[in-house]
């Protein structure tokens, strides 16, 4: 770490001829000293998060090891750990989730990138998705409870399913509200960039609007669009509360969509405050997993942001 | 010439492995315009910045060779002490957003931390202000911003707040590009008022305002001080041919 | 024959844009709904008694957050106290460091920090802090909090400075003052919007957060402002009437629903307010 932080002190720089004496001033030394150090702080704070997670988590990694991805029972009086059934939580809510959020994200983003790009409606429009975005996890799962569980609670008695209100479908229709201001807010900056030129040789050859959108727009968006997807996938991986309240609390594996379930975050909402010994450490362990799982998602998300960015300004220079 | 200002003695200053001044030897004398003019790209920015050692500030920059400020090595100078005595006008003005006009002119005093009691502050900022030609246009508005200010007045705004600090020299980096014929010429106005105190060495690519304010021209090519000397004489008789080429305008 | 062709591709055309502004207006369904609730349950039990005293236990009328309020300001201070000093010094350390390994390992964990789960961190707090003092305690929670702000503040305070224009800089250097002066007198303030807006978003966004509170500030019925013992929230006081049987708690969970949407709301308006209103003219 030492030797990153004194490659900072560029005035101290060697002359060839003749060396400049740096700022001798110690204040200036101590005050960059002072920004690296807070800068090699996150670093440390993450590394920190990391080797707690590991070594907190290995009891039961060193019991259940690779096995604790395929078992399907959770038993804390059996000790026995398999997280099988909150992965399956997981991915089945998340996934279907995203499913629902993509065509209303996908038209928010048109809508405010392509169609309506100022003015009163789009300003209204971007407003509401923002305040979408700040309105606290908690408050969506308060509404969930009043309003989202008793009418999927409706359905399930007219289709004659067991009639939990609670589960996989609760959570995820949650979710999707949850999630769709962040899809959408990135996809609608990569459609307002694309090119106005691109867009006009279509029409010049007499495309029309949806199929200018179609042919090229969402093309030439599209890895934006893909990371705006990953970034909400990454959300919806990691959103507790919310689910926590509507997801119905069952740690077994779930057989279809209105079964009850518990995704890794709300698992461990659920049960790591009473938790001790090797079921606090199994807790731990679906932490350590949930989080290298957002962390690559979100890596993947930054890269393609990223490279996009790098992209654009290739093509103004 | 007695009473020297600044003296550059085989002075080469590089970026990397590039190196863009060769063996400047150069002589200032006290309250004088030296104009350094030169196309563009030859060297001139990096020479000025030089002087008060910015230049050093760019990673990989590097000097070599003798520089003196009133027989002062300025090499050996702590730079925050140096460039106090060392005023800087820049080629686009850049007044202090977040000050009002009265705080910039004494940011020097105020940012170095110098306390000053209040009754002097204002004395300071009432000379400059008279100095730099901008006092009765201001004089009311103290305590507006001074980006709201018109390009020439900021300028000279930039040059109180240089003269604030009592500079034994100033370097103005082409201080009028940027800006409309009359505040250039309100500018060039001010240099010859200015000259009776403080010395000032001005790069410009501009010919004609070399010769309109200038005392001693210094002419600068691929990095080689070519010619320097008293501006008429370099003006009407150049040594060098490639002077001559210059100042026909064959070119830069 | 083209007619046709001509008339359906127009016809699609209409019905594409028909379909976007409409699943678009969908999306916007659940807030009106969301905000229609939370005015109509919330209004309905807030009263000054709401606001100014203790839960009581059930079967008693009355009550309300008092202390829950207060716990929230607590705890908002006292993540901000952790990681506004820290943040913006590393937020200045990226801008003035655009290379380096120091530098792409800082972003990189910026971007690592913010994606993580709001949950790990709790754990990692009651691990770090809960455990050790065998106690939950406000301190916790505000530890908690104040990882999930810091990538927030970073990120912002790195974009804005790096938006300032660098002949500012040298225009302070020219004068002799010192680099660390010009970056506290110089650069911080031309940036002073962009960093207080980044710092009341991140305020604005800890401040609904209830999962890393689960297991650290926990929750509290009565008034408590020793930050070594549990504190009560606005969010955890939502989540735990939330998830009672009694209906009379489930109103006082939209009554606190209520005042922390109006503060988040809030803030976020200061924030946009600040940004507009105090931006820097160069
Ligand atoms: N920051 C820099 N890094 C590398 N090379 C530079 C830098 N600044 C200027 N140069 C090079 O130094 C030479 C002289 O530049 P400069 O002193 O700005 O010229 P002038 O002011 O006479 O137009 C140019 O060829 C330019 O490409
Ligand atoms: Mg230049």
């Amino acid at each position: 770490m030492s030797g990153t932080v004194s490659n900072t002190f560029q005035d101290d720089m060697d002359t060839q001829g003749k060396s400049i004496p740096g700022s001798t001033d110690r204040s200036e030394k101590r005050f960059r000293f002072i920004l690296a150090l807070c800068g090699s702080l996150i670093v440390l704070l993450l590394l920190a998060i990391l080797v707690t997670l590991l070594v907190t988590a290995l009891p039961s990694i060193k019991e259940f090891g690779l096995f604790f991805f395929i078992g399907k029972v959770w038993d804390a009086t059996t000790e026995t750990f398999g997280a099988l059934p909150f992965l399956v939580g997981t991915l089945f809510t998340s996934f279907l989730a995203l499913l629902i959020s993509i065509p209303f994200s996908l038209a928010i983003s048109i809508f405010l990138g392509e169609y309506f790009k100022e003015g009163a409606i789009s300003g209204f429009l971007r407003s509401a998705v923002e305040i979408l975005a700040g309105i606290p996890s908690v408050i969506y799962g308060l509404w969930g409870l009043f309003l989202l569980m008793p009418a999927v609670r409706f359905i399930e008695m007219k289709i004659g399913v067991a009639p939990h209100g609670v589960g996989i479908l609760t959570s995820s229709l949650i979710l999707s509200i949850m999630i769709i201001p962040f899809s959408a807010s990135l996809g609608r900056e990569v459609i307002t960039l694309v090119p106005g030129d691109l867009k006009e040789a279509a029409y010049s050859l007499g495309a029309t609007r949806f199929e200018v959108i179609k042919n090229i727009v969402i093309p030439y968006a599209r890895s934006g669009l893909t990371a705006g997807i990953l970034l909400a996938l990454g959300r919806a991986i990691g959103e507790t509360m919310a689910v926590t309240m509507l997801i119905g609390n069952s740690n077994f594996l779930p057989t279809g969509i209105f079964s009850p379930a518990n995704t890794m975050a709300s698992v461990i909402a659920n049960e790591f405050a009473e938790a001790t010994g090797v079921t606090a450490a199994s807790l731990i362990y679906i932490a350590l997993v949930l989080f290298f799982v957002t962390m690559i998602v979100n890596i993947a998300g930054t890269y393609v942001i990223h490279k996009l960015s790098i992209e654009s300004s290739k093509e103004v220079s | 010439m007695e009473n020297t200002v600044l003296k550059i003695e085989n002075f080469s200053a590089s970026f990397g492995d590039n190196r863009i001044l060769k063996d400047i030897n150069l002589t200032v004398p006290r309250n004088v315009v030296a104009a350094l003019m030169g196309p563009s790209g030859c060297g001139k920015t990096t020479l000025i910045r030089c002087v008060n050692r910015m230049h050093e500030l760019i990673p990989g920059a590097t000097v070599s060779g003798r520089m003196t400020l009133i027989d002062e090595d300025i090499y050996a100078m702590q730079p925050i002490i140096l460039r106090r005595k060392v005023g800087m006008v820049f080629q686009k003005p850049n007044p202090f957003p977040t000050m009002s006009i009265y705080e910039n002119v004494i940011a020097g005093y105020k940012l170095n931390g110098i306390r000053i009691p209040k009754p002097e502050l204002d004395n300071i900022v009432e000379q400059s202000l008279k100095k730099s030609a901008l006092w009765d246009e201001v004089k009311d508005a103290l305590h507006r911003k001074g980006t709201f200010l018109s390009g020439g007045q900021q300028q000279r705004l930039c040059i109180a707040r240089a003269l604030a600090m009592n500079p034994e020299i100033m370097l103005l980096d082409e201080p009028t590009s940027a800006l409309d014929p009359k505040s250039t010429s309100q500018i060039e106005e001010l240099f010859v008022e200015l000259k009776k105190n403080v010395t000032m060495l001005l790069v410009t690519h501009n010919i004609a305002q070399a010769a309109r304010v200038s005392d001693v021209t210094a002419f600068i090519y691929l990095g080689e001080l070519i010619e320097f000397g008293p501006t008429e004489k370099m003006f009407t008789v150049p040594k060098d041919k490639r002077t001559e080429e210059y100042l026909t305008g064959k070119f830069g | 024959m083209t007619g046709n062709h001509v008339k359906r591709r127009l016809a699609e055309d209409i019905f594409f844009k028909g379909m976007v502004c409409l699943f678009a207006f969908i999306s916007l369904l659940p807030l009106f709904l969301i905000l229609y609730y939370i005015t109509k349950n919330g209004i309905a039990v807030i009263d000054w008694d709401f606001l100014t005293s203790l839960p009581r236990p059930i079967g008693e009328a009355g009550g309300g957050v008092f202390n829950a309020i207060v716990g929230t300001l607590m705890l908002i201070i006292l993540s901000g106290v952790i990681s506004i000093p820290c943040g913006i010094a590393a937020g200045i350390y990226l801008s003035e460091n655009k290379a380096g390994k120091l530098a792409s390992g800082i972003r990189l964990s910026v971007v690592v920090l913010q994606g993580t789960p709001s949950i790990v961190i709790g754990i990692i707090a009651y691990i770090w802090i809960v455990a050790p003092l065998k106690t939950f305690s406000a301190l916790s929670g505000g530890i908690a909090l104040s990882i999930m702000m810091l990538p927030v503040i970073v990120k912002t305070t790195e974009e804005t400075l790096k938006l300032i224009p660098y002949h500012l800089k040298e225009a302070s250097l020219a004068l002799g003052v010192p680099y660390y002066r010009t970056i506290l007198k110089v650069i911080l303030p031309s940036g002073i919007s962009g960093i207080l807006t980044g710092i009341l978003l991140s305020v604005a966004r800890i401040t609904g957060e209830t999962a890393p509170l689960l297991f650290t500030a926990f929750g509290n019925q009565f008034m408590n402002i020793n930050i070594f013992k549990p504190i009560d929230s606005l969010p955890y006081r939502i989540f735990y009437y939330a998830m009672s049987p009694y209906p009379e708690w489930h109103s006082f969970a939209w009554g606190a629903s209520f005042i922390l949407v109006v503060l988040t709301l809030v803030l976020n308006l200061i924030a946009r307010g600040i940004s507009v209103k105090w931006k820097t003219r160069f």
